[in-house]
């Protein structure tokens, strides 16, 4: 038993000394595998009587599990080593740019429009799209505004010489839509408009949104609650709005709809950001709606001007420029 | 319009400041643009008389003046030529503040000592000329502050009126509507009939009296054109912006700013025989007052003589017969010509009258008679003369006829939500001028005034009600609606998605002008021709697009012109393709890519983009509509020949993709490689409803196959070969390698494809599926010579 003693102690030490998992792995063959020493001692047990037989037995097995777990210990904390240095090796410089494209962004254009589109959606508004080359009918005379009319004069419109012209408004969408749906209705109509004028304020092309709500009892009461509302969710804050008669042919009564700023030294000053009004009914009549049992509301704003005032653009030409510098402050 | 505050107030005089009657009539609908001063903001100048003006002893265009206040002479240094003795003038007494805090001291100019100084009327900021000082009338009264004399504290109101209120163009009418909002009655000046003092007559002919349902004329002999205009009316026409011209002109301009009528004077003595009001002759020529020379069309309403057109009707007379220097004896003419008779027609010969813009709108009917009066009274009593009675020549038939409106008074609360007094509603009404015909417990009947061409209907009322309560007095609700949710078709893929996915792909969305160079146009389609415009603002925006890429390129341009060295931009918009069945206005999504693969970075070297990068993100955009789609290669004026395809979905071409054509891009001055791609929007936004089907327990089945072929053959060709001949269960064929070079033959390929399959209900043997493989190659070989590689 002196000896198995002797086994264990050189077993541990021998545990220790192992280098590396080679190293450790002999030691575990040379002492615990088939023909390992502490192994061969079971061997010697047939020496022995029945009754020593046990006591011994126990002993050589404990021998052995001393020297297996010195292995495992061993083991786990080479493993642990290992692993340490690897993971001191992979270290990056976790600040370096990430790889992959960047974002883009929409134009501020269509930022505008997905705004509002939202806004009326909320409230059961579809949208409506309609041609931008519309013709004569659509976008004037079904709109109450004949041949010769002055207010012709207000469009500067873009001919193509065989009845059709670049739409001047989306108002045109309007008149599509009634002729072809009964009330209620609920539409916002967005897109490409055209005027003849080029300047700082004015660009040949501008997008607009037409919206227009036809029911049972609309009143001016509720076009002024609608829009009111939407001023406010679109500017974020609890702007003063005034609303300020004018006219166009299609609408009646008609409104231009301000909104209140303090100017630099502090007079209240007020902007025109939308012109709406109850639909004309000469309007109904063109697209067969019955006058007597509905009415209703039409609105229409140009969508970059809300944009220049939301995000402080000045000159409006910038829209169509498409310089990825001015593109890129809007995302 | 622009009109002075205080000749307003001479006829009705609210007791608000002029901020406040400028936000007062804006709010009821006439907007004011712009309000000025009448002058410069100036004091201590007075009405001075130069006594004697000697030449300054040291300076060759210098004067010495002694100026008169009344009381007492002062020495004063001037420079203008037209001072001299015995003229009326601005003078700025020594103490004086002129506009700009320029304060007037005691001066010695050239060793002449100066007391003051005399004004001109651009130092005084009161009008434009700088011919020298200001001369005032010879009975200005001396020692008087020039501000008092002259009216200067007056503001000067420009008001952008709307087409439908012809009706306020004119003092008379503003003051009409300034009355209503503050309930005051307004003070219009005695309108006397001037009774003829001779017999002569004109003979008036009218031959359209549709067009001209009253015209009035009346002859004045033996008028002294060389008087001039008294100050107060040369000073209110010009603060409505009416330069001072003759007597004559200048009466008949102030008819029209005061009562809105437009009126015109004939040189009678150069008139033939009579006037008759007649349709011009196609072609008929007229020389204009200034100086123009049109040639007429038979749609415009003229007045002419016997012998051939004086003027257009309610648009400018001619030069011919138009008052001047040697006039003696004047026709004067006040007439109602029908609006649509006159809308438009100035437009078509590129013109644009203070008469035009008020006969289109809708001049007063009942207004001549009046006008004619004022306007004999007024210039009479500066030239003199003897007038003869006025020749009516009137059509009742076809003057406008008083329409009786009904407004229902439940119909005017339902509108509003909101109930006015039927006092209030009664004054509003009758003050604009309508008459109260009838009425019950429901409603009201009115007649319109003269005035109004824009009250026909009910709505009408309830406009006006509404406007002069006040917009912003009516109440604001949220309506009240049916909340039924419109359907949205689940397999719509909006183009906000679509959008946004090549947002996440670093592209920037661009908006171009559907406008473009027909030049430019022509370099990326030559197969549609393009719709032009018959107006168009530029010659560089002269047609509408077949297609979005010469916007998008243009927009590289200006981006690499300013050293962008990587541009990716979409827009989606309509193009507008012309055809037998008529124009197509289609939607397109379109993108362009320039420049490196990925943002400048730290890892690796910056690749440029090729064409699959193209296609990768276009294809990426594909997918989101789940619909299958092929490329296959095609010709396009636009693209690199052998680097661009059609795309296909079901047949049908739904748009292109390929390298802009390097003589392309060097044609347009260009850094390429440049990449383009535009598909028809409908196609890729309708997608597919998706459709559960069980998941196989099985396992899945790979081999990979290497084979060599013809390098022109197609991949979708190999794809194609492969899926028609592996049988049912093949679940998918993938490209892993493509080779050519060293170990393969010139003019051959090599691929490298993962075949896998799968059965739904059990596991696939090998003997199947080497039999599958066997398949494929025998047909590789078969249909496209290829060779397994060894």
């Amino acid at each position: 038993m002196q000896h198995l003693k002797q086994l264990v102690t050189d077993g541990l030490t021998a545990v220790a000394q192992a280098a590396d998992e080679t190293a450790l792995d002999q030691v575990r063959v040379q002492y615990l595998g088939k023909k390992g020493e502490l192994t061969q001692q079971l061997k010697s047990l047939g020496q022995l009587s029945a009754q020593e037989r046990p006591a011994a037995g126990a002993k050589i097995n404990e021998a052995k599990q001393q020297v297996q777990d010195a292995i495992t210990v061993k083991r786990t904390m080479m493993a642990s080593e290992a692993l340490s240095a690897q993971l001191a090796v992979e270290s990056i410089d976790v600040t370096l740019p990430g790889r992959g494209q960047d974002l883009g962004g929409l134009h501020p254009v269509t930022m505008t429009i997905e705004r509002i589109e939202n806004f009326f959606a909320q409230i059961g508004f579809s949208v409506a799209q309609g041609p931008e080359i519309e013709d004569d009918y659509h976008n004037f005379e079904a709109l109450n505004i004949p041949a010769h009319h002055p207010a012709r004069a207000m469009h500067d419109t873009f001919y193509f010489g065989d009845g059709t012209l670049l739409r001047t408004h989306t108002s045109g969408v309007q008149v599509r839509t009634m002729e072809t749906q009964q009330p209620p209705i609920r539409i916002i109509c967005p897109g490409r408009v055209y005027r003849c004028d080029s300047d700082q304020t004015h660009s040949p092309m501008f997008h607009q949104i037409e919206g227009l709500l036809v029911d049972d009892n609309i009143s001016f009461a509720d076009l002024k609650g609608i829009l009111h509302n939407f001023l406010k969710v679109f500017f974020e804050r609890d702007l003063q709005v005034r609303f300020r008669p004018s006219y166009f042919p299609f609408t009646e009564p008609s409104i231009e709809v301000d909104i209140g700023y303090l100017g630099k030294d502090g007079e209240q000053k007020w902007l025109e950001v939308l012109g709406c009004g109850m639909v004309h009914p000469k309007v109904f009549e063109h697209s067969g709606i019955d006058t007597e049992k509905y009415t209703g509301f039409a609105f229409g704003m140009g969508v970059e001007r809300l944009a220049m005032l939301r995000y402080g653009v000045k000159d409006l030409r910038m829209f169509f420029e498409n310089d990825l510098r001015f593109l890129a402050q809007f995302s | 319009m622009k009109f002075s505050e205080q000749w307003l107030r001479e006829w009705v005089n609210p007791a608000i400041s002029s901020e406040e009657l400028v936000a007062q009539i804006t709010l009821a609908g006439l907007e004011v643009d712009d309000v000025g001063s009448a002058a410069g903001e100036f004091s201590g100048v007075i009405v001075g008389e130069i006594v004697s003006a000697s030449q300054h002893p040291n300076a060759d265009k210098l004067q010495v003046c002694q100026v008169s206040d009344g009381t007492t002479e002062t020495q004063v240094v001037c420079g203008a030529p037209n001072a001299r003795a015995g003229i009326k003038v601005a003078f700025a007494t020594v103490g004086a503040v002129l506009p700009g805090n320029f304060k007037i001291k005691k001066a010695k100019i050239r060793q002449a000592e100066s007391f003051g100084m005399l004004c001109s009327a651009s130092e005084l900021e009161i009008g434009e000329e700088n011919d020298g000082i200001m001369e005032l009338a010879a009975d200005a009264p001396l020692g008087n502050d020039i501000r008092t004399y002259l009216n200067l504290d007056d503001k000067i109101i420009d008001v952008d009126l709307t087409p439908n209120r012809g009706d306020c163009l004119s003092i008379a009418g503003l003051a009409r509507e300034v009355g209503v909002l503050n309930s005051l009655d307004v003070t219009c000046p005695e309108y006397t009939e001037q009774a003829p003092q001779i017999e002569d007559v004109f003979s008036v002919r009218v031959n359209a009296p549709e067009h001209c349902p009253r015209f009035l004329g009346r002859v004045l002999n033996n008028i002294d054109i060389t008087k001039t205009s008294p100050l107060w009316l040369q000073e209110k026409l010009s603060r409505c912006d009416v330069r001072s011209i003759d007597p004559v002109v200048d009466v008949t301009n102030y008819i029209l700013l005061e009562m809105g009528q437009p009126m015109h004077a004939y040189d009678l003595d150069k008139v033939n025989g009579s006037i008759i009001v007649r349709m011009a002759n196609q072609g008929e020529s007229l020389t204009l007052l200034d100086g123009q020379k049109v040639e007429l069309t038979n749609e415009t309403l003229v007045i002419a003589d016997n012998e051939g057109v004086l003027g257009m009707a309610g648009i400018m007379g001619g030069a011919d017969t138009g008052v001047g220097e040697g006039t003696h004896n004047v026709f004067l003419e006040a007439a109602f010509f029908n609006p649509i008779s006159i809308a438009g027609k100035a437009r078509s010969y590129g013109l644009h009258t203070d008469a035009s813009h008020r006969f289109e709108r809708g001049v007063d009917y009942d207004l001549q008679r009046k006008a004619m009066d004022r306007a004999t009274l007024l210039l009479q009593s500066i030239v003199g003369g003897q007038a003869g009675p006025i020749v009516e020549q009137a059509s009742t038939e076809h003057l406008p006829s008083l329409t009786q409106v009904v407004l229902r008074k439940a119909r005017l609360k339902s509108l509003l939500a909101y109930k006015i007094a039927d006092e209030k509603v009664l004054d509003i009404l009758t003050r604009l001028g309508l008459s109260l015909v009838s009425s019950d417990d429901d409603s009201w009947t009115f007649t319109a005034p003269s005035w109004r061409f824009d009250i026909a209907i009910e709505a009408d009322l309830v406009e006006e009600v509404a406007r002069v309560y006040g917009y912003n007095n009516l109440p604001s609700t949220n309506p009240v609606a049916s909340m039924e949710i419109p359907a949205k078709p689940e397999i719509e893929r909006p183009l906000t998605v679509l959008r946004r996915h090549m947002v996440s792909r670093g592209y920037q969305e661009a908006i171009t002008y559907s406008m473009v160079e027909p030049g430019l146009l022509a370099k990326f389609d030559d197969l549609n021709k393009p719709v032009k415009l018959v107006n168009p603002i530029s010659a560089d925006m002269a047609v509408i697009r077949t297609s979005l890429w010469p916007g998008l390129v243009k927009a590289l341009q200006h981006n690499q012109n300013r050293q962008q060295s990587r541009v990716r931009l979409f827009e989606t918009g309509q193009r507008f393709i012309p055809s037998d069945q008529g124009l197509a206005q289609q939607d397109v999504f379109a993108g362009l890519l320039y420049g490196s693969k990925h943002p400048e970075s730290w890892h690796g070297k910056a690749e440029s983009v090729d064409y699959f990068d193209a296609k990768g993100d276009l294809e990426s955009l594909l997918a989101i509509c789940g619909q299958t789609f092929s490329f296959e290669a095609a010709q396009h004026l636009a693209l690199h020949p052998g680097q661009s395809a059609a795309i296909k979905c079901a047949d049908k071409t739904i748009g292109f993709i390929g390298a802009m054509h390097p003589g392309l891009v060097k044609d347009l001055d260009l850094q390429g490689p440049v990449f383009m791609f535009e598909v028809d929007l409908a196609s890729i936004s309708e997608g597919v409803l998706s459709a559960y089907e069980t998941l196989s327990k099985f396992p899945e089945m790979r081999r990979d196959l290497a084979i060599i072929l013809d390098q022109k053959i197609s991949v979708a060709k190999v794809t194609q070969t492969i899926e028609s001949s592996a049988g049912q269960w093949l679940t998918g064929v993938r490209l892993f390698d493509v080779y050519q070079g060293q170990g393969i033959e010139n003019g051959q390929k090599s691929l490298a494809l993962g075949l896998t399959w799968q059965h739904p209900k059990r596991t696939l043997t090998d003997d199947e599926v080497n039999q599958w493989v066997e398949q494929v190659v025998e047909h590789l070989s078969k249909h496209l010579d290829a060779s397994l590689r060894g």
